[in-house]
């Protein structure tokens, strides 16, 4: 199913770094009602490195998510990403998102080749019409996650693992140099938690930036090189892993349960 | 009755020029309708469908009263509509479908009283149900026209109506303007009902924007095939709905609409995959090998229920 081949792929092309790859600084986010949502979050994230947020449901982690993703609008603080506003570097097609897999209708009839071309709409014209180079885009990234034999299913027959290797597919051909990835683990197997550790390391070997969003304390610890530990709706600890991946941290964020991780 | 006379009965209808409008109108609604339908299902929006077309009665009234062609007043009420449902929602703690209801209800009533009020002119039951028999050569003209445009648009950037309906998040994430194709979506939604007026009437028309739709995402994997199927089925039950009626002597866009439900039905129990006989095939299948495989290994069967 997945072949050694995989690997032996040209590397990425190398990301342009100067300055910060993404910032967020002092952001108050509300809801609707006016209640706050996150309150005083900043992170500093440097081109080539992989930041690993981390949080129990509701503490404000997918609140963070869809504020640098340009989704809700902070009240007062900053997002910059590339040194413009998110919204900008969106429209660069510098930002590339691999969804939870909660977030997809699987049901829906489109294929895994569809869903990878969709990374490669912002690259074509308003007809999105793919040029030749589109297509190869797409047919490498396949090749990268290992999924080329399946690209004609359509996403439904796939399994949880695969469903996870197309999407990140999709970001790949969009080739921007910033990725978030909301809960990539979640219902993945062995093989596909090791193709997407290897091909974010490889993104970051390359300049790239990547944000994870993650309950798998195992994966942050062997390969994030920053956490960002969040709770009561704001960024409690940041820094790299092995200082802000302390008992005592984990503790604070998830109480006992978890604090067994870290040792 | 010989084999000649039986022909002659059967081609009758169209030796009547409104029977071949009639018949041409029919089946150029169901093509756009069900073009439309794909997406409409796939967004969920079949609630929004059947709420932009009751909201047009009002504008259809006044377009009427002050000699405007009937499709500017339901466009204009249909866009009221979808606007006022955007703004409400997003500024109050009452949910969508609420919204929803609340804003056509009202509009739609708005409409009756105008028509018990205001106008003899205007038949209530032909704006209803349709009157594609009856239908004028503006008429038609409007149809065409409207239809051509919207059903141009559509597919000229159904990708990224597509996207936009499959995951937003992405949309937005290369740039796209979620919010303009929101309301992209809803304006050839309102301008699609206002092409099927005619046809099948205000009630209707939610059975045109949702039913093809439906039968071809039971018939298929793949959109570009769905929006194939849903369109030769609906423009098949236009054609054939509008010829039946002319013998039943009834309501021209009910038999279109039955005809449409009865398809969606047959997809439903026949569908080669996702149809309700292939399912419980599949069921059956997978019983039977379990058991089989029980056969095979008389040891762990009693273990199985680990699997």
């Amino acid at each position: 199913m997945l072949n050694a081949h995989t690997s032996a792929r040209a590397p990425f092309p190398q990301a342009h770094s100067s300055g910060p790859s993404l910032k967020v600084e002092r952001v108050n986010v509300a809801y609707s009602e006016g209640k706050l949502a996150l309150r005083d979050a900043s992170l500093t994230l440097e081109h080539g490195s992989i930041c690993g947020l981390i949080g129990l449901n509701g503490s404000g982690k997918s609140t963070l998510f869809k504020t640098i993703m340009g989704f809700l609008n902070p009240l007062s603080g900053t997002v910059t990403v590339l040194g413009r506003s998110s919204r900008e570097a969106q429209k660069a097609g510098q930002v590339s998102y691999v969804p939870q897999s909660e977030e997809v209708d699987w049901n829906f009839p489109v294929s895994v080749w569809d869903v990878v071309l969709m990374g490669r709409y912002g690259h074509m014209n308003r007809l999105r019409i793919p040029k030749k180079q589109d297509l190869e885009i797409a047919r490498d990234s396949l090749e990268r996650v290992g999924m080329t034999a399946f690209k004609d299913r359509q996403i439904g027959e796939l399994s949880g693992g695969q469903r996870k290797r197309a999407f990140l597919a999709r970001a790949l051909a969009q080739q921007g140099q910033v990725m978030l990835l909301d809960e990539p683990f979640g219902g993945v197997d062995a093989t596909t938690e090791e193709v997407i550790i290897r091909l974010l390391t490889e993104l970051k070997n390359a300049g790239h930036t990547v944000l994870i969003s993650t309950h798998d304390l195992d994966s942050v610890r062997s390969f994030c090189d920053t956490v960002a530990l969040i709770a009561g709706r704001t960024v409690l600890e940041y820094g790299p892993t092995e200082q802000v991946f302390t008992p005592d941290n984990l503790m604070r964020v998830f109480g006992g349960a978890a604090s067994h991780a870290a040792s | 009755m010989d084999i000649a006379q039986f022909f002659q009965q059967a081609i009758a209808p169209f030796t009547y020029g409104f029977m071949v409008k009639a018949t041409l109108v029919s089946a150029l609604t169901g093509a756009i309708c069900a073009v439309l339908s794909c997406y409409v299902i796939l967004k969920g929006w079949s609630l929004m469908g059947d709420a932009v077309s009751h909201s047009v009665l009002p504008g259809v009234v006044i377009a009427y009263l002050v000699g405007l062609p009937f499709t500017v007043g339901a466009f204009a009420f249909g866009l009221l509509s979808v606007v006022s449902i955007g703004y409400i929602k997003s500024r109050s703690r009452v949910k969508e479908d609420t919204v929803i209801g609340v804003v056509f209800t009202t509009l739609f009533a708005l409409g009756l009283v105008m028509i018990s009020k205001v106008s003899s002119e205007v038949h209530l039951s032909h704006i209803l149900f349709g009157d594609v028999l009856g239908i004028s050569d503006g008429d038609v003209l409007q149809t065409v026209i409207v239809g051509t445009l919207t059903l141009t648009g559509v597919l000229m950037f159904r990708k990224d109506l597509l996207l936009f309906c499959f995951d937003p998040t992405h949309a937005r994430s290369i740039g796209l303007n979620t919010t303009f194709l929101y309301y992209a979506l809803l304006t050839v939604l309102a301008l699609t009902i206002v092409t099927a007026l005619q046809t099948v009437g205000i009630i209707l028309v939610v059975a045109m924007l949702v039913t093809p739709g439906a039968t071809a995402y039971l018939l298929t994997d793949k959109f570009s095939k769905m929006l194939v199927i849903a369109a030769a089925s609906s423009v098949f039950c236009g054609v054939v709905g509008t010829y039946i009626s002319y013998f039943l002597d009834g309501a021209t866009g009910g038999c279109i609409v039955v005809l449409q439900g009865i398809l969606f039905m047959l997809a439903f129990f026949f569908a080669p995959k996702h149809g309700m006989l292939a399912k419980s095939r599949e069921r059956r299948k997978s019983q039977l090998e379990d058991v089989l495989e029980r056969g095979n290994l008389p040891s762990s069967a009693g273990g199985m229920g680990n699997d």
